[in-house]
């Protein structure tokens, strides 16, 4: 693996997302869009709202990231620059690791937006303050692009990729503890949570919220989904073949 | 003669049915211009997959340079360039050119001058900085070209590179191979142009998987007392059938 190699491709990507503003500011500007919509949603119960909107920052970074990454690892197999890097003497880490920086890179800075808009206009108490709270949203965009870059494999058109996030992402959603508390959810479901990552993400945030320290379960929570994201990245190295 | 590619016994099933090629058996020269010319479905793509090791294939032998096919160390010599142009569309030529030129491993100090370079032989140098997608189809296909020139390769395996061209732009890049050729390079290019096969110096003809001749242009003609390839081509095709 050469270090120069994947900081090139991180480069690279998110240069090709410099020549689309559309979707740079649909990335930043989106998330806060949507807190500050529902803060006026939640109108007469700010409580309630103090309470879902940062879990929102665990979420909105994954599910955006995966998408992106779905559809530019499927454009790299389908537009044969894939075919070509992978004739090159690179190692396939500097491909994976690289889209893995580019779009955590892309986390912070959309998490950072989305958190100065809740804590600074919304003025949402987070507990634990902004730090732990973008740190949560940075492993949350990781582990959206790992798994985009994995099940973008699975994917023969830009059509299924898109599809692929309510068929892996919104059972995660439905579970993960923003709609009721997961304790009150049946319990098949209840296991299930337990094993998909998005209900860590989830839960770093929540910890964040109502923590003024740095909690064992916040370490726990992140360890958790840092270790999926890794897997996940793994498994979609192991789906980019030299020959095929 | 030495041999740049050899291809010995070579059969290709795709997805557990498609017989795509099928006990191909040939010997490409070095510093030559070599078409593999069929016409589509032939089996033309997966044969050049084949020779720069993107190809999973299902018996027989490949070796380039004396190397089997996708030997790491052959990712240092052959380029390649697929019929996606597999370039970036969302970039610049010189972004696009500067990427491949880091991941082919090309020296730091010596990536601005070797763009530059790339850009004057593939006639680039005013739309250097205009975005891919922004280009008309030929000035893609040179784009994509001038990233298979990085790295001086010994072997350029380029697929359909002039399809969809106009003949005055298609001249132009087949005097560009030729003159690359003369420098030593060897170029494997496929092509559904039978016209195009007048200007390779060896001629793999392939139909169904199935190799049908190798030859020069020249040679086959005259073996089969044919004025054109294209004549040549439905005389061997009948006589096999």
């Amino acid at each position: 693996m050469s270090p120069r190699k994947t900081l090139a491709t991180s480069g690279r990507v998110l240069n090709q997302l410099r020549h689309d503003p559309r979707t740079l500011v649909l990335l930043f500007v989106i998330p806060s869009i949507l807190i500050t919509i529902l803060r006026y949603v939640y109108q007469g119960n700010t409580a309630a709202f103090d309470h879902i909107a940062p879990m929102l920052l665990g979420i909105f970074p994954m599910v955006m990231m995966f998408l992106i990454t779905s559809v530019v690892t499927l454009r790299e197999r389908t537009t044969g620059t894939l075919d070509r890097l992978m004739t090159m003497p690179i190692h396939k880490l500097d491909f994976i690791v690289g889209y893995a920086i580019a779009f955590s890179v892309l986390g912070f800075l959309q998490a950072s937006i989305a958190a100065t808009v809740m804590l600074g206009l919304l003025h949402v108490t987070v507990l634990g303050g902004a730090v732990p709270t973008v740190i949560g949203a940075v492993f949350a965009a990781l582990l959206g692009t790992s798994l985009g870059l994995f099940t973008s494999a699975f994917a023969r058109s830009e059509f299924q990729a898109v599809q692929f996030m309510p068929a892996f992402i919104f059972p995660q959603l439905l579970t993960c503890g923003l709609f009721v508390a997961r304790s009150g959810m049946a319990k098949p479901l209840q296991w299930f949570a337990d094993v998909v990552p998005l209900t860590y993400s989830v839960d770093a945030l929540k910890q964040v919220t109502t923590h003024t320290t740095w909690t064992g379960a916040l370490t726990r929570d992140l360890i958790v989904v840092g270790a999926f994201a890794l897997t996940a990245l793994m498994l979609g190295s192991a789906t980019i073949r030299r020959q095929e | 003669m030495e041999s740049s590619v050899k291809l010995k016994d070579l059969s290709v099933t795709l997805g557990g049915r498609v017989k795509a090629l099928q006990n191909v058996t040939v010997a490409f020269p070095i510093g030559k211009t070599i078409g593999v010319i069929g016409p589509s479905g032939a089996g033309k793509t997966t044969l050049i997959r084949s020779i720069v090791g993107r190809q999973h294939i299902t018996s027989g032998d490949i070796s380039v340079f004396d190397l089997p096919a996708g030997s790491p160390a052959l990712r240092r010599q052959l380029t390649y360039m697929t019929q996606e142009l597999s370039v970036y569309s969302d970039l610049s030529v010189r972004e696009n050119l500067k990427y491949f030129a880091v991941m082919s491993g090309q020296p730091k100090k010596q990536i601005k001058n070797l763009t530059s370079n790339l850009l004057k032989e593939v006639d680039l140098t005013d739309k250097a900085d205009v975005l891919v997608s922004n280009l008309s189809g030929g000035q893609k296909q040179r784009a994509s070209l001038a990233v298979a020139l990085i790295g001086s390769p010994k072997l350029m395996v380029l697929d359909e590179p002039t399809v969809g061209l106009d003949p005055v732009l298609r001249e132009k890049l087949w005097d560009l191979f030729t003159r690359l050729a003369s420098e030593g390079i060897t170029l494997i290019i496929s092509s559904h142009s039978m016209d195009e096969a007048n200007r390779c110096d060896d001629l793999v003809l392939i139909r169904d998987g199935k190799l049908i001749a190798h030859s020069s242009p020249d040679k086959l003609r005259s073996q089969t007392g044919t004025k054109t390839i294209e004549a040549a081509f439905l005389k061997l095709v009948g006589d096999k059938e």
